[in-house]
């Protein structure tokens, strides 16, 4: 393995990092308005989001991946490789984003609420002010959870052709019919996008203990 | 004709890809959790060498992505001497990765068992691995059964992967039918129900152990 074969598994991970990273950004809010939908039981809606959880969280990557890559077509939306892959990766956490929203919303202490609106809050101002920035902590250890395990389901867009830290890995193993050394550098590369989610997690909990500390 | 017609024409190539995936998962959830229950055992001893050894697997397992493991596997041991089929392979890896999960979600619920238990169970004179079978083990799996339920669906969608090594399974079916007739959608969405048909089974199976548990206490 020359230093040129990690340069290409680096390339790599410069994709897992940018696809897991939009499928981030776009699942965590789009979770969080999927479980507003939930929590404010809105009809109809709020039925097609329970199906929807359910199968998603029984689906596959992989399986989901191709349908959305080799299905969509067929309704006339076609999405290149990387498009799909992102938009799979986004179908899947925004299913597991709305339960951990949903599941901090329901744990949200009633009396916060009513006292909120005894000093005149509408509705929206209420969650913006109230809600929000209390469920957003109360979230973000299982949403960092999510998001690593994000990263570890993303080689499934291998299958569509995608370049990712597994595929490069496998491709240079491949050629120099020796898998030990690529796996390995791919291996610290995964550790460390995991590790930069974990430590940001931990710095945003100190912070705000700390903040926290100051206010009381 | 419309695709699910199609499908439906070609539903054995469906159900043996579906049968292969119930093998491999029923399987590998049982095998890793019960060698689960032994790496639990280790991450929980005195020894601290045992127990360091221990935690360092499972470390290292919670970091690999699983496909990355099962390519190790597949083309690292080989090189190592040891032949199998791409089947075999699978699963060793489907179980090796999840021992880890299932040990993790077990120590979990057995650091947050009641200690007077333990200690009633000295007293009456349970050492070692009688202790540990009789008096932890029983209330451990009790509290961990929505955990391990959560790991099994895991197991069942991990083997999805094992398409990419040619692992004839459910998704390896649908993928076969797509290229053979060209009907993605209703290939894939057979597949995904399925897969979810089988979630829900895991899930019912779970609800019948918490009423078990409910019942003992």
């Amino acid at each position: 393995m020359t230093w040129y074969d990690v340069y290409s598994i680096g390339q790599g991970a410069l994709f897992t990092i940018a696809i897991s990273l939009a499928s981030i950004l776009l699942g965590v809010p789009l979770g969080l308005g999927f479980a507003v939908v939930r929590w404010a039981r809105v009809p109809v809606f709020n039925e097609i989001l329970i199906a929807y959880v359910s199968v998603v969280r029984a689906s596959p990557v992989v399986t989901l991946a191709l349908l959305v890559f080799f299905a969509l077509p067929e309704v006339g939306l076609s999405l290149g490789p990387v498009a799909a892959g992102i938009l799979t990766l986004t179908l899947s956490t925004v299913a597991f984003n709305t339960e951990i929203w949903r599941g901090v919303m329901l744990a949200f202490p009633k009396d916060q609420l009513e006292s909120a609106a005894a000093f005149g809050m509408r509705r929206f101002e209420r969650f913006r002010r109230i809600v929000f920035p209390q469920i957003l902590h109360q979230a973000l250890p299982a949403l960092v959870s999510e998001m690593t395990l994000q990263v570890k389901s993303s080689p499934a867009v291998a299958v569509l052709g995608i370049v990712d830290i597994t595929r490069a890995a496998t491709r240079v193993g491949a050629r120099t019919y020796d898998p030990l050394p690529p796996v390995i550098v791919a291996l610290v590369l995964y550790s460390a996008i995991v590790f930069v989610f974990v430590r940001t997690q931990r710095t945003i909990e100190r912070r705000r203990a700390a903040g926290l500390a100051a206010a009381s | 004709m419309s695709g699910a017609a199609i499908v439906w024409e070609h539903r054995d190539v469906l159900f043996a890809g579906f049968y292969n995936t119930i093998l491999l998962f029923g399987i590998a959830a049982v095998a890793s959790l019960a060698l689960g229950v032994l790496l639990t055992m280790a991450l929980m001893a005195r020894s601290r060498s045992v127990a360091g050894l221990a935690f360092a697997y499972v470390d290292a397992m919670r970091c690999v992505p699983f496909l990355l493991f099962a390519y190790l596997l597949y083309f690292g041991l080989p090189s190592l001497g040891i032949r199998m089929g791409n089947w075999t392979s699978g699963l060793i890896a489907l179980i090796l990765y999840n021992i880890a999960y299932m040990a993790e979600l077990l120590r979990a619920a057995w650091g947050s068992l009641a200690k007077d238990s333990i200690e009633a169970g000295h007293a009456f004179g349970f050492q070692g691995l009688g202790l540990v079978r009789r008096i932890i083990l029983p209330p451990v799996f009790f509290a961990a059964a929505p955990s391990i339920g959560n790991q099994a669906i895991q197991i069942l969608k991990d083997s999805a992967f094992l398409t990419i090594i040619a692992v004839s399974e459910l998704t390896h079916a649908a993928m076969a039918i797509q290229t053979t007739y060209f009907v993605p959608f209703a290939s894939f969405v057979a597949a995904i129900a399925l897969y979810w048909l089988t979630c829900m089974v895991i899930e019912l199976g779970v609800a019948f152990v918490g009423r078990v548990a409910q019942a003992r206490r």
